[in-house]
């Protein structure tokens, strides 16, 4: 039977053989679905708007350039997120090569080992209603306190809503290192954002239900 | 040898290994029931287990990033100016 996802796919390679075969105009509504995803993903290891946005495109250009070497081993979109991840980290050691050796894989210790706070501690802060941009915005600082190979790991699987093979694939890791870091990521982010989460933050309309059903 | 029906004791530490592959349903269920039966008793674990699994429902809309503003129009021009080189 063929399922939405299928005929979606088929879309899309039946678009990239148009766009090698020149009809390079085709290639914005090719990458258009994945503006925010690659975006999302280059901000993941760069931790700045202007930086991400500068290699979300470098990201693009280069998957167009090697658009016809795309060899559908993988989704075309994990294919892209993982161009954007090279990209931001290319430009992260030209911008910050003193800084690269710290978060280099491997350098941090103690993988997934983290004991979280105790509950009673966040239970004594108040709970606050936070609207959406105060909502995004403690997000994004709490992310920032993530060391980033925890950090890329939560924002391509938690965020983005890719599995476990894709996130791994896209980050050259094996599963297993993506559910060890995830972990971690989980639960210090549980930690960093605990007041909100016992009840006071508004968790809208429910689009969890569908891509997080338990 | 443990009896098929009986659950074997954890502790915190070892729920707290297993939270995320347990809040993603993917756990044999002996260790399930025995997650189970520890968050049934244990105050701490369950505050940390309904804090992780609320953390991924509210990032999981994909709207944590903001695009900024304008993205999508210097997208199309970057790639217009450069596609055409190519």
């Amino acid at each position: 039977m063929e399922t939405a996802a299928n005929i979606a796919n088929q879309a899309e390679s039946s678009i990239i053989e148009r766009i090698v075969a020149g009809e390079k105009d085709l290639f914005y509504s090719l990458v258009r679905p994945y503006e925010r995803a690659v975006y999302s993903a280059a901000y993941a290891v760069l931790r700045n708007e202007a930086d991400a946005e500068d290699a979300a495109q470098e990201a693009m250009v280069k998957a167009f350039q090697h658009l016809a070497g795309f060899r559908r081993e993988s989704k075309f979109s994990t294919w892209l997120i993982q161009i954007a991840i090279n990209e931001a980290r290319m430009k992260l050691r030209k911008n910050r090569p003193h800084l690269y050796e710290s978060i280099d894989e491997g350098k941090q210790s103690n993988e997934g080992e983290y004991i979280p706070r105790d509950f009673a501690d966040w239970r004594e802060i108040p709970s606050e209603q936070l609207n959406r941009k105060q909502l995004r915005e403690a997000i994004q600082k709490a992310l920032d306190s993530l060391g980033a190979i925890y950090r890329e790991v939560f924002v391509l699987r938690d965020v983005q809503n890719m599995s476990i093979a894709e996130t791994a694939n896209a980050l050259g890791i094996t599963e297993a290192s993506v559910k060890t870091r995830l972990l971690r990521a989980r639960l210090q982010l549980r930690d960093a954002l605990a007041p909100g989460l016992d009840g006071g933050w508004n968790f809208g309309e429910g689009h969890w239900k569908k891509v997080r059903p338990w | 040898m443990v009896e098929n029906n009986e659950i074997f004791e954890i502790n915190c530490l070892d729920v707290i290994q297993e939270i995320s592959d347990y809040i993603e349903n993917e756990i044999n269920p002996a260790l399930r029931l025995s997650i189970e039966a520890h968050l049934a008793k244990c105050a701490h674990c369950t505050a940390i287990f309904d804090g992780t699994r609320n953390l991924i429902r509210l990032v999981s809309n994909g709207q944590t990033f903001e695009l900024p503003v304008g993205f999508s129009e210097r997208l199309q021009k970057r790639l217009q100016a450069d596609l055409q080189k190519a």
